[in-house]
């Protein structure tokens, strides 16, 4: 069990240094400026631009070396040090991606669940039931064939401007400052709807398509035909074989978290919904070193802590897999 | 199995839970952040009831098009970012003079008056009875504080004015005389309308970090608003109800709350001014034209161009590199470049051409129309093509497009930043009416990085940009146009590197002359128009409007032109002293029937 941990978190620390380093060093291929972008709207003084690209340049410890920033980098990051925006100077990259995180989770923790879990129920069901495999079938493919981004731009369009029951722009109304009552919860719930239908409907369409091909694939197999055999209860057989389908449907989610975590960066684009999506594009337009490398950030840790944690649920829910580790064989 | 499932529903479950405690207890963070930054003054009158959280239609007024970014700051002196926070300067802070570029007038705002007394000294009275919003009272030590703070710090914007500012002395509680050498007049009045005034009892003490870039949350000013709160698409003010022009000047700005919101897309801020849900939308919309004509919404004029003008985009050419090092091919392109067809097509007409010498209509008094008459230009492919040929461009290898008078072929780009739509129609327009002249010049469209880098660094060869706003003087426009010394980067001005001595000189003269010598800034600004329209550095083409579409569904009494005396109708940053604050003043509630 141990040494099954143990290198499973050396891969994770492993993964962790790489992609960090690739993040911090993506931005700085960009073209330009970041801190002439900054200083070449004020219309002042020659000498007053010299002595503020001076002073911010320092200010954003850009003034070093290279390879000194990428140390200054690591060595900020273990004090949870992010830097400051420069796009939302003077801000904090920390404070502002700490804002930002709240939406982030509210969108896809009960997208990512809710999706998987109804996707399997729903494709389990359908699997060999002819008339609904007939309609779903097609529906799923095309759902999951769909990029999140072209489905929110349909549901915003359909729901925001042709029925016009949902809003599709924002966290919440303009005439409402956050507070707690049934109003302001109810607002940011409206808010809310649009962008997380587009991630649960594309994700569900790819998982009820995954196990009603993992069903019909489980019931064909040898234990399914000994049981139907023995004369077992068809709902019995289903069971077991929904059992065994949803192991490939979990480490499906690992592989597939990358996937989704970038669906929801676009759907927040789209919905201009206050996320990191949101915030990494307008990093990006205003080359934001900081705040590219704190999104980043944020995205690298959510995925690698989510993959870390399905590593675990596979282990409490696949026997073999404990077995493996504790040396014994299958 | 169900041991499992019972697991999973646990989980969704709290997740559920999670993501509705996420939105409801992590939204509230702002109005906390107000009460707890609030600086600790006794004498601090509750300015907000923390438990008004809906928002009164009848009170409120919807803004939008001045942020582009979310709310960082409210830093008077952190100057790029104001947009943002738009109100920073204007309604909070406050200026000592207020500039209406309708009639060309100065309104002494903070101070009661100032003047010249003799070349190298200015005389100032800060008007009496002025209260900071915490209480305490304005004198001249806060001003004398912040014209200092220029003199100790070069990273803000005005300390260069310190180079020929040499000392303030306070007389009294609101008497300032300020001793110069060779003061650069039109600077200097230029800094009396945009330097904001801080109150020293509270800035006194902060570090040099904390004033060039701090973000001075929950300020503490002068003005007609409040800072209420924030979030990342708004910004919410509150009308200070113990405002000082309240009881000395008889004014009160009608809507008790202004929401500044940073609209996700030109598109929804149409749709939500078409509602009525928004009152004022200073954002670009293109087809306003076709709306305002049929009464959707309310622009300024009733016909083209439907706007005011707000800054002059010019046609930027790199000098450095050739042909655009020669006067005779800066000339044809001046002529080459169908600028009716960028207001007719590219903007459908809400905007107006530009006067060759570029000057906004604001500032027509400063135009030399003798020069203009002379040495000006209108769309002439004719024209154009005969400038080229006398100056030996011809087309050698019957390709359409000249070549250069030494043979090499000529194949040049004209750029904007992408996404920058009007302009990038604009510059498509520039480019076809240079080929049906004979001139090869392709559109092309880099990001906005690689754009400013191209700008700042000179490696451009030709470029729109807009940056002089309107003013109060002419040498704004110059101090962009021709900015100097050339520079390896030039980051704000002179982007062609166009380097020519008895220009700078000139344009430095505009900057030493009285800002009420009208005569004199004349006779220097019609010297300056003979230079650039001989030797045509850059081509200003149209005049980017002061956007502004309103409804009337709320409020009313917006200025147009059939205004007895009309304000800037715009929330743009560094506008409110310009009459954007006058425009809140007129307004009225729309009687409902």
């Amino acid at each position: 069990m141990r040494r099954y941990f143990g290198r499973k978190i050396l891969i994770y620390l492993l993964t962790f240094f790489l992609a960090v380093t690739i993040d911090w060093l993506i931005p700085r291929f960009m073209p330009g400026n970041p801190v002439q972008n900054m200083l070449s709207r004020v219309a002042v003084h020659p000498e007053a631009v010299e002595a503020m690209r001076g002073y911010f340049t320092r200010a954003f410890g850009l003034d070093v070396p290279v390879w000194q920033q990428y140390l200054n980098f690591w060595a900020a990051l273990f004090h949870g040090d992010l830097g400051v925006s420069v796009y939302m100077f003077p801000q904090r990259v920390a404070d502002i991606i700490l804002r930002a995180v709240p939406y982030d989770v509210a969108l896809l923790l009960p997208a990512i669940l809710l999706s998987w879990l109804a996707g399997n129920k729903f494709g389990a069901y359908a699997a060999r039931t002819k008339w609904l495999d007939n309609t779903v079938l097609p529906l799923g493919y095309t759902l999951t064939a769909t990029p999140y981004m072209w489905l929110g731009i349909v549901l915003a369009w359909v729901f925001g401007i042709v029925l016009d029951v949902f809003p599709f722009a924002g966290a919440y109304s303009y005439d409402l400052s956050p507070h707690l009552s049934w109003r302001f919860v109810g607002d940011v719930l409206h808010h809310w709807f649009l962008p997380f239908a587009s991630l649960f409907l594309v994700q569900f369409g790819g998982w009820a398509i995954g196990m009603r091909n993992m069903i019909i694939y489980e019931l064909e197999a040898d234990y399914s035909h000994y049981l139907e055999a023995l004369g077992a209860p068809r709902n019995l057989i289903r069971n077991y074989a929904f059992r065994n389908a949803l192991l490939p449907q979990l480490s499906g989610l690992a592989l597939q978290l990358g996937v989704i975590v970038a669906g929801a960066l676009v759907t927040e684009v789209v919905f201009s919904y206050p996320g990191i999506g949101y915030l990494l594009l307008a990093a990006i337009q205003n080359q934001d070193y900081f705040l590219i490398q704190g999104c980043f950030l944020f995205i690298i840790v959510f995925v690698l802590l989510a993959n870390f944690a399905i590593d675990i649920i596979y282990v409490l829910v696949d026997p073999r897999t404990r077995r493996g580790m504790t040396g014994e064989t299958a | 199995m169900k041991r499992w499932n019972l697991a999973l529903s646990i989980l969704v479950a709290l997740s559920l839970l999670l993501a509705a405690c996420g939105q409801a207890t992590e939204t509230p963070v702002e109005p906390v952040e107000t009460e707890e930054v609030a600086p600790p003054e006794p004498t601090q009158p509750a300015p907000v009831t923390p438990t008004e959280v809906v928002y009164e239609r009848s009170e409120t007024l919807y803004v939008s098009g001045a942020a582009w970014g979310p709310p960082n700051d409210w830093n008077p002196f952190i100057a790029w970012s104001k947009a943002n926070t738009t109100g920073t300067i204007g309604l909070v802070y406050e200026t000592l003079f207020m500039y209406d570029p309708m009639t060309a007038e100065w309104i002494p705002w903070l101070a009661e008056s100032g003047e010249w007394v003799d070349a190298d000294t200015y005389e100032m009275t800060i008007r009496e009875g002025i209260t900071w919003s915490d209480g305490e009272p304005m004198t001249a030590e806060d001003v004398a504080f912040t014209f200092e703070l220029g003199q100790q710090y070069a990273a803000l914007f005005f300390s260069p004015m310190w180079n020929y500012l040499d000392s303030i002395t306070v007389e009294g509680d609101y008497g300032l005389t300020l001793e110069f050498t060779d003061p650069l007049y039109q600077e200097f009045a230029n800094n009396l309308l945009n330097i904001a005034i801080v109150p020293e009892h509270l800035w006194a003490g902060r570090s040099e970090e904390d004033i060039t870039g701090g973000m001075n949350e929950d300020p503490v000013g002068s003005g007609a608003y409040l800072y209420e709160t924030h979030s990342e698409d708004r910004n919410v003010w509150i009308r200070n109800e113990s405002w000082w022009a309240t009881d000395l000047l008889g004014l009160t700005p009608a809507p008790r709350r202004i929401v500044d919101i940073r609209t996700s897309s030109n598109n929804v801020a149409l749709g939500m001014v078409i509602k009525g849900e928004l009152d004022l939308s200073n954002n670009y919309l293109p087809g306003i034209a076709e709306l305002s004509s049929r009464g959707y919404v309310d622009t300024y004029f009733a016909e083209a161009p439907f706007m005011l003008s707000a800054n002059t985009a010019v046609l930027f050419l790199n000098t450095t590199k050739p042909p655009m090092d020669d006067p005779a091919f800066r000339r044809a392109l001046a002529f080459a470049i169908n600028t009716d067809d960028i207001v007719n097509i590219a903007y459908a007409q809400l905007v107006a051409a530009a006067s060759p010498t570029g000057l906004l209509p604001s500032l027509s008094t400063y135009v030399d129309q003798d020069v203009v008459d002379r040495l000006g230009w209108t769309y002439d492919p004719a024209e154009a093509r005969r400038i080229l040929a006398n100056a030996g461009y011809v087309d050698i290898n019957n390709d359409g497009f000249v070549e250069a008078p030494d043979g090499s072929t000529i194949a040049l780009e004209v750029t904007c930043p992408f996404g920058w739509s009007d302009w990038m129609e604009a510059i498509a327009v520039i480019a076809s009416s240079a080929q049906e002249a004979g001139i090869n010049i392709q559109n092309v469209t880099p990001d906005y990085g690689a754009w400013n880098s191209a700008l700042t660094d000179g490696t451009f060869d030709m470029t729109l940009n807009n940056w002089a706003n309107m003013s109060n003087t002419p040498w704004t426009l110059y101090n962009l146009l021709f900015r100097h010394p050339i520079q390896e980067i030039m980051g704000s001005g002179n982007f062609g590197r166009y380097d020519n001595q008895e220009m700078f000189d000139l344009v430095d003269a505009l900057a030493a002359v009285p800002s009420d010598d009208v005569a004199g800034m004349q006779a220097v600004c019609s010297d300056i128009q003979e230079l650039m329209l001989t030797d045509v550095p850059m081509i200003p083409l149209w005049y980017n409007g002061l956007w502004a579409q309103f409804s009337s569904s709320v409020w009313t009494n917006w200025p147009t032109e059939e205004s007895a005396a009309p304000t800037l109708p715009t929330t743009w940053s560094g506008y409110w002293q310009l009459g954007g604050l006058m425009t809140l003043i007129n307004l009225e509630l729309t009687p409902t029937e």
